[in-house]
């Protein structure tokens, strides 16, 4: 155990420091919106022009982003550090500079490369996708096949050198923006179901693919439905063997839970909260004056903390090679539950304002709350409702039996 | 940089809960919780002379001179077996001796504690739950100590106890010794009955006086916490792990009734509170030691957390053993006397959120 901030730390700071001055200037800064919104992607974060690309291509370099990519593949190839990848974040934040992209390419596609990928795929896909010049969507999901997605029927018959895909996929998120799509797609169709599924790239622009956006409960429309109809998909264009897609997607799928499971949105929602109530009244007295919402804001951020430390715990065990379990299995029901929790609390605090829509001038912080209780509806299904997740904590996690029905 | 146990601790861990497996099974947690004084002297040798008890004493003292956070694995591992005895006030009142600086009550007392060979003890808390360093009444002069401590652990077997107080300068610590006039205690009955608490009271008791002002007294009352909340994650831990053992083995319906899927989602609620929380407790005595910073506002939060989560934990795992979890022959009653003195011990979870919202500055 070592976390104290030795001097090589207090130094790595001051050439991270360094590092943003030199590049990232103050013309930049105000080019770019606030970073710190509380529940959405940073604006920083979601920059993607030729001067944040050229940005990010430095600080790859260094080893201040991708730190588990390969540098041959366009990452940043350091060892497994918390405290410096807090670092990292902390500074690039506050000095609003473009960071590593959110996103399911970088965070879920990009890692199955690197473990599944042929080297030609590589090559051509991974250093894109994590300077976000090539978008990607997540085509797993179909209208039949959710929690249980090994049922998905969307098929592809080998015609020549070409697959030619057929089916539906639903709830792909960004979809409508997206390059390509990672999807799975039933390819030997007599197989027993799980291993009857090909892991396929699939370029947005082939004939055939029709998007439909689909309005979300926010009333913002981030995720699609995605119709594909004889589809014409490059033989080489799978990852791994043909019918083992189904395995190649489980580390994808653990890449989401991280993904999904990391604190870093809870902290932001808390930060906030926690900052409305300082600044908000409510019947004469400032809000985090109320001993009871004092008392709510501390047993959450005990939550937040157990969270963030045991990212730390994952990212050590990590790179000691070690796999974790429990701690692993359970971040992503634990984290989107506490993050509902911080923003249900916040729309308490608005007190008879909470009922005010985001964006709403005369709701307190602009209604930016209401915006994150409404996604922690959804961040709780997205990669697997909690229920399912209760299913695999139990089953893998606590070794107790498997649902024969299963 | 690294956040996780070193090869040392975890070989320190299992040790002790080798240890305990074999030479503290229930039937003697429970030979001791119905001994008189709740102190098997047999067993805490065999803890010292395993290391225990002088894992926090420093080395020039005769100890192994390690962080807080090695005794707070062996507080986990005792929190596992449940295992009955004087650790946790004694571990506070080491902490008071080191930080207090006196040198010379050190020498005279640490070694004899690394060895096992005396039992200190730490008095803070006064009328109901007042643990604040400014209001506490009792009161020093010219080095006699007159006053009331309600909930002191384990003060008759103590050889010695090292008590917060006020004289004229202000708050500071004064040690008191087994035998001195003046002093009488008063056993009080527990729930829990691995932990043993008496009301003592000082009128005009001999004391010597360890230190000025609170600093001291803060440190060994952050060491309880964190102890407290590893004894609660060891606890918690262990029945999780019972009632799923249990929930593999008993049938109804024609199944274990592991494979309910009420059953697993209650246990899987518990080990998602329960993992990450490890964390917590981890971070929480390495601040103790290296973050100082963070240290006080840390051990208010994860006393509170654990202590919910331990409570929480506790009344599944009745609830899902059915009707043997009720009874006194099961062991699980005995963890879930542990929780509750856990969580009342120090002061209740509101309270030191309530502090760790003031420290925070909100
Ligand atoms: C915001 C958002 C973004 C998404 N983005 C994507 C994306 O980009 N790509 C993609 O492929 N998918 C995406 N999804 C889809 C998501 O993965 C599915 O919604 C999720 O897996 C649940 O599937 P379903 O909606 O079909 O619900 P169902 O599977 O019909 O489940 C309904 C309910 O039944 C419960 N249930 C089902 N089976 C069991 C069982 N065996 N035991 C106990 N309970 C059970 C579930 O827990 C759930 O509560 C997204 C979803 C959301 C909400
Ligand atoms: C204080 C007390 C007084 C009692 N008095 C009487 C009395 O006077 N007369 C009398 O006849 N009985 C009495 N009982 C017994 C009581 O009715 C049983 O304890 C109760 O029905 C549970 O049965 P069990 O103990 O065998 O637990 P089990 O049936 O083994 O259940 C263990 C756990 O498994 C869960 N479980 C079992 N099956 C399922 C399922 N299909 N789905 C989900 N979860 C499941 C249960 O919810 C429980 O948490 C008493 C019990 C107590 C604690």
């Amino acid at each position: 155990m070592n976390l104290s901030y030795s001097v090589e730390y207090e130094k790595f700071r001051e050439e991270v420091r360094q590092f943003l001055a030199e590049n990232w200037t103050e013309a930049d800064r105000a080019a770019t919106p606030d970073a710190d919104g509380v529940g959405a992607m940073t604006g920083s974060a979601l920059r993607t022009d030729d001067r944040a690309t050229d940005f990010r291509r430095k600080a790859i370099a260094r080893g201040y982003m991708y730190r588990h990519i390969p540098k041959r593949y366009g990452g940043g190839e350091q060892p497994a550090d918390p405290l410096k990848a807090t670092i990292l974040a902390d500074e690039f934040r506050r000095a609003r500079a473009p960071f590593e992209i959110m996103g399911q390419g970088p965070s879920m596609l990009a890692p199955t490369l690197v473990e599944h990928g042929t080297e030609a795929q590589k090559q051509q896909f991974i250093e894109g996708t994590l300077l976000g010049r090539i978008r990607w969507c997540q085509g797993y999901s179909e209208p039949n096949a959710g929690s249980d997605l090994a049922s998905l029927r969307t098929r592809g018959v080998l015609e020549g050198d070409h697959w030619v895909v057929n089916g539906q996929k639903i709830w792909t998120s960004n979809a409508h923006e997206a390059d390509w799509m990672f999807a799975l797609i039933r390819t030997e169709p007599d197989a027993p179901k799980h291993d009857g599924i090909t892991y396929m790239l699939i370029d947005m622009k082939t004939p055939g693919i029709t998007v439909r956006p689909l309005r979300q409960l926010t009333g913002e429309a981030d995720f699609n439905e995605v119709f594909l109809e004889n589809v014409r998909v490059p033989k080489d264009s799978i990852v791994g063997e043909r019918g083992r897609g189904w395995y190649v997607s489980r580390s994808t799928l653990k890449n989401e839970r991280a993904l999904i499971g990391n604190a870093t949105f809870a902290r932001r929602t808390f930060d906030g909260v926690q900052m409305m109530a300082q600044l908000t009244e409510v019947r004469g007295a400032p809000l985090l004056e109320d001993p009871v919402f004092r008392d709510k804001l501390v047993e959450l951020e005990g939550h937040l903390l157990a969270a963030e430390y045991n990212g730390y715990r994952l990212l050590t065990a990590g790179g000691r090679g070690e796999d974790p379990g429990l701690p692993s299995i359970v971040t992503k029901l634990h984290t989107t539950t506490l993050g509902y929790h911080i923003s249900k609390l916040a729309m308490d605090m608005m007190s008879d304002r909470g009922c005010l829509a985001p964006g709403e001038q005369n709701a307190p912080a602009a209604g930016m709350f209401g915006t994150a209780y409404m996604w922690y509806y959804g961040m709780a299904l997205g990669g697997g409702a909690p229920n399912i997740q209760r299913n695999v904590i139990s089953e893998r996690g606590l070794g107790l039996p498997r649902d024969p029905r299963r | 940089m690294d956040f996780g146990l070193s090869e040392d601790q975890l070989l320190l861990k299992d040790t002790i809960h080798r240890w305990l497996d074999a030479e503290c099974p229930t039937t003697r947690v429970r030979a001791v919780m119905e001994s008189d004084d709740g102190h098997d002297v047999g067993l805490w040798k065999g803890l010292a002379e395993l290391g225990v008890t002088s894992l926090g004493v420093p080395a020039e003292h005769g100890g192994a001179g390690l962080d807080l956070l090695d005794v707070a694995l062996a507080a986990e591992a005792l929190g596992w077996n449940c295992t009955p005895g004087p650790f946790l006030g004694n571990q506070m009142a080491v902490t008071a001796l080191v930080e207090s600086g006196n040198d010379a009550q050190a020498k005279r007392w640490l070694p004899a504690v690394a060895s096992g060979d005396a039992v200190l003890t730490f008095a803070l808390g006064e009328g109901l739950g007042e643990h604040d360093v400014a209001k506490l009444a009792t009161r020093a002069d010219g080095g006699k100590l007159t006053g009331e401590k309600p909930l002191v652990p384990y003060a008759q077997i103590a050889d010695a106890i090292v008590v917060a107080a006020h004289d004229g300068d202000g708050p500071g610590l004064w040690l008191v010794e087994r035998g001195a006039p003046g002093a009488t205690f008063t056993a009080l009955s527990g729930i829990d009955m691995t932990r043993r608490l008496a009301m003592a009271r000082f009128d005009g008791t001999p004391a010597s006086k360890l230190c000025a002002g609170s600093q001291a007294i803060g440190r060994a009352r952050d060491a309880g916490l964190t102890l407290l909340a590893f004894d609660c994650y060891g606890g918690a831990a262990r029945c999780l792990d019972m009632t799923v053992q249990y929930a593999k083995t008993r049938e109804q319906f024609g199944h274990v009734i592991g494979e309910f899927q009420g059953v697993k989602h209650q246990l899987a609620d518990l080990a998602t509170d329960l993992a990450p929380s490890q964390s917590l407790c981890w971070y929480t005595a390495h601040a103790f030691d290296h973050i100082r910073d963070k240290a006080e506002r840390h051990a208010a939060i994860a006393k509170a957390h654990m202590t919910d989560i331990f409570d929480r934990v506790t009344r599944y795992a009745i609830e899902l053993h059915g009707g043997i979890g009720f009874t006194w022959e099961y062991d699980l009653q005995l963890w879930w006397r542990r929780a509750v003195f856990d969580r009342a011990f120090l002061g209740e979870a509101r309270y030191h959120r309530a502090r760790a919202a003031d420290l925070a500055g909100w």
